[in-house]
């Protein structure tokens, strides 16, 4: 009997180190954009939960949703933003949440909750948002610039660094010209085109680039670069005297959620992934490294002075209300790629 | 006979590495977004605008071709000529820079060429007017020189060092002048390597991207930068993967080409 109650002893004690030994196992691959999370939040959550985490990075939307569909690598927690969450719902490639096992889902701020893109928040819980803008070089520029009509004006020939990104670029000389940045009218998007590409002839931009554009605009290699709004605040830590704008016809806003992709074998720890990230404390861990809008209330709430006197950090009311999310245009995205590549091949 | 399957880790290498994404990028160059057959991508290359970066590759990789031989050759016939204690100059002159990661040493050039880079700050010192480089060919250029060069000098170099130096005192004894040696004996000879050095040099240089984007801001527009575009930044896999092949095609000829001129493939000798 004594036996028999040992050995049963002994195989709960194997199975409850085989069970922690399961726990351990589980590795959460995390796909995210390059420089977008304090690595000190993952350290914390691995101790914390004992999931390991695997980080990997992305770019650009479009290059994750390349790799996602093509399979390569299997992910746990994307970060797309909200026109890419639209699309990839549409395509049935997001696993759906279970936001009563995310408790901090109710740190997020109302305004975010529930939005055009995603009703319900039934895909996506929102990491970070922000705005689309340029920032220029107070000591080269003088003069105050608030409309996006400075990134076609000769007076600043060469010395304009674009961004390399399809929707943002043909979005803000659609939003110039006082379209939507959602058109999907082939006219509206030949004029944002023919402004573009005579942008180009005229050699008023110095370049297209991307990540590359803050550093280039700390170190004073153009007067203007267009930027997200976290760039832009990381450029102004960098060098005061660089000023951000949000341009008064209005831009782009912009939410990046985290989701589970569909085949991803761990939803529940992607969950307890996600949920970890809308802590309090983590998520002002992250606002602080990467200095983008956090959509944790008390995150907003507890800005400094200084940082609510940011329109990059601290973005008006009326400045959020003239800005637009990005759709998924469908069909009409061979319109955009066509006007990109025009643009791109224009000399 | 059973030598044969020594061969079998390379080969299963090849077939899966090589010929499978080989397989995928042609399916994809002759298909739509919905799968269906179509060419409308392979032609996409005479729209208007995509010939002129088609010939711009061609254009910039042949200049760096010819400017790495002007370099490597002498430099090679230099290296091969004396007898540097087991080859450790070599190593430092040309190998050094290699250990490095290509994308981190252009990097750095950029850091040296920018408006207020190394090169412009001395300027500013000096009391000269500052340069713009970045955005220019000729930055583009030295920075696909810098990084192929060790690829024309490395072949140039075994080439030279297998000359037999009694072929050259033959030569010598016979009255040639130091020029005569030099046109007729040592540069025929080396031939081989100069090659396979073209070669060696071209294929990268004709596929460059990130170089263009890193030195020029992106505004000099090559092959390599428009097959990345589709993938990356347009999401457009059956234009990326119809362009990447079209420059295949163009380094095949090219190959081809050179082994028209290069006397041992052409008598059967290699």
């Amino acid at each position: 009997m004594k036996k028999i109650a040992l050995l049963l002893s002994l195989l709960l004690a194997l199975s409850c180190f085989s069970g922690f030994a399961l726990a351990e196992d589980v590795e959460l691959t995390v796909f995210n954009w390059f420089d977008y999370i304090d690595p000190a939040t993952i350290e914390m959550f691995e101790e914390e939960t004992g999931i390991s985490v695997q980080y990997v990075n992305f770019t650009t939307n479009e290059e994750m949703y390349t790799k996602l569909e093509a399979g390569a690598g299997s992910y746990d927690v994307i970060f797309p933003s909200e026109y890419m969450i639209e699309r990839m719902v549409k395509h049935d490639m997001l696993a759906e949440l279970d936001l009563s096992a995310m408790p901090n889902f109710a740190n997020i701020m109302d305004s975010l909750k529930n939005p055009s893109y995603d009703p319900g928040n039934a895909h996506s819980v929102p990491y970070m948002w922000g705005t689309l803008g340029y920032v220029y070089n107070t000591e080269m520029i003088p003069e105050e610039l608030t409309s996006w009509s400075a990134l076609f004006d000769e007076k600043y020939a060469g010395q304009i660094l674009m961004m390399n990104s399809m929707r943002d670029t043909i979005g803000l000389a659609l939003k110039y010209l006082g379209y939507s940045m959602n058109t999907r009218d082939e006219a509206e998007l030949n004029a944002a085109k023919d402004l573009l590409v005579e942008q180009k002839q005229k050699h008023i931009e110095a370049g297209y680039l991307l990540d590359e554009i803050k550093d280039k605009m700390i170190g004073g290699e153009a007067a203007i670069g267009v930027v997200y709004s976290g760039d832009a605040q990381y450029a102004i830590d960098g060098n005061p005297i660089l000023k951000y704008v949000i341009p008064e016809e209005g831009s782009n806003i912009w939410v990046d959620g985290m989701c589970v992709p569909k085949d991803s074998k761990h939803i529940a720890e992607a969950q307890q992934f996600i949920d970890f990230m809308c802590r309090e404390d983590v998520a002002a861990m992250n606002f602080d490294y990467i200095r983008y809008c956090s959509p944790i209330q008390s995150v907003a709430d507890n800005l400094s002075p200084e940082e609510a006197a940011m329109p990059a950090l601290n973005p008006s009311n009326e400045v959020a209300a003239s800005c637009e999310y990005f759709n998924d245009v469908e069909d009409a995205m061979s319109l955009y790629e066509n006007v990109w590549m025009e643009v791109r091949l224009a000399r | 006979m059973k030598r044969q399957w020594y061969a079998a880790p390379y080969a299963l290498w090849m077939l899966l590495f090589t010929l499978v994404p080989l397989l995928f990028v042609a399916y994809y160059a002759f298909t739509d977004g919905s799968g269906g057959f179509s060419t409308d991508n392979i032609l996409r290359i005479f729209q208007p605008g995509y010939l002129p970066v088609l010939l711009d590759s061609l254009r910039l990789s042949l200049y760096c071709t010819l400017i790495c031989l002007l370099i490597g050759y002498p430099t090679a016939y230099f290296l091969a000529s004396r007898d540097f204690s087991e080859n450790k100059m070599l190593v430092v002159l040309i190998l050094l820079p290699m250990w490095m990661n290509f994308l981190l040493r252009t990097y750095a050039m950029m850091t040296i060429l920018e408006n207020n880079g190394l090169i412009n700050m001395l300027l500013e010192k000096l009391g000269l007017d500052k340069v713009q480089f970045i955005g220019t060919e000729g930055a583009v250029l030295l920075g696909m020189v810098y990084n192929f060069l060790p690829f024309m000098v490395l072949p140039v170099y075994t080439a030279l060092k297998k000359l037999d130096a009694r072929v050259i005192e033959a030569a010598e004894d016979l009255g040639a002048n130091p020029l005569r040696v030099i046109t007729r004996v040592i540069v025929p000879q080396s031939i081989p390597g100069v090659i396979s050095g073209v070669t060696m040099v071209f294929m990268p240089a004709v596929t460059t991207f990130a170089i263009t984007r890193l030195l020029s801001n992106g505004m000099i527009y090559l092959m390599g930068d428009m097959i990345e575009e589709f993938f990356i930044t347009v999401n457009n896999r059956n234009a990326g993967s119809a362009l990447s092949l079209v420059m295949l095609a163009l380094v095949l000829i090219s190959t081809l080409l050179l082994r028209l001129v290069n006397p041992d493939t052409r008598e059967g000798r290699a």
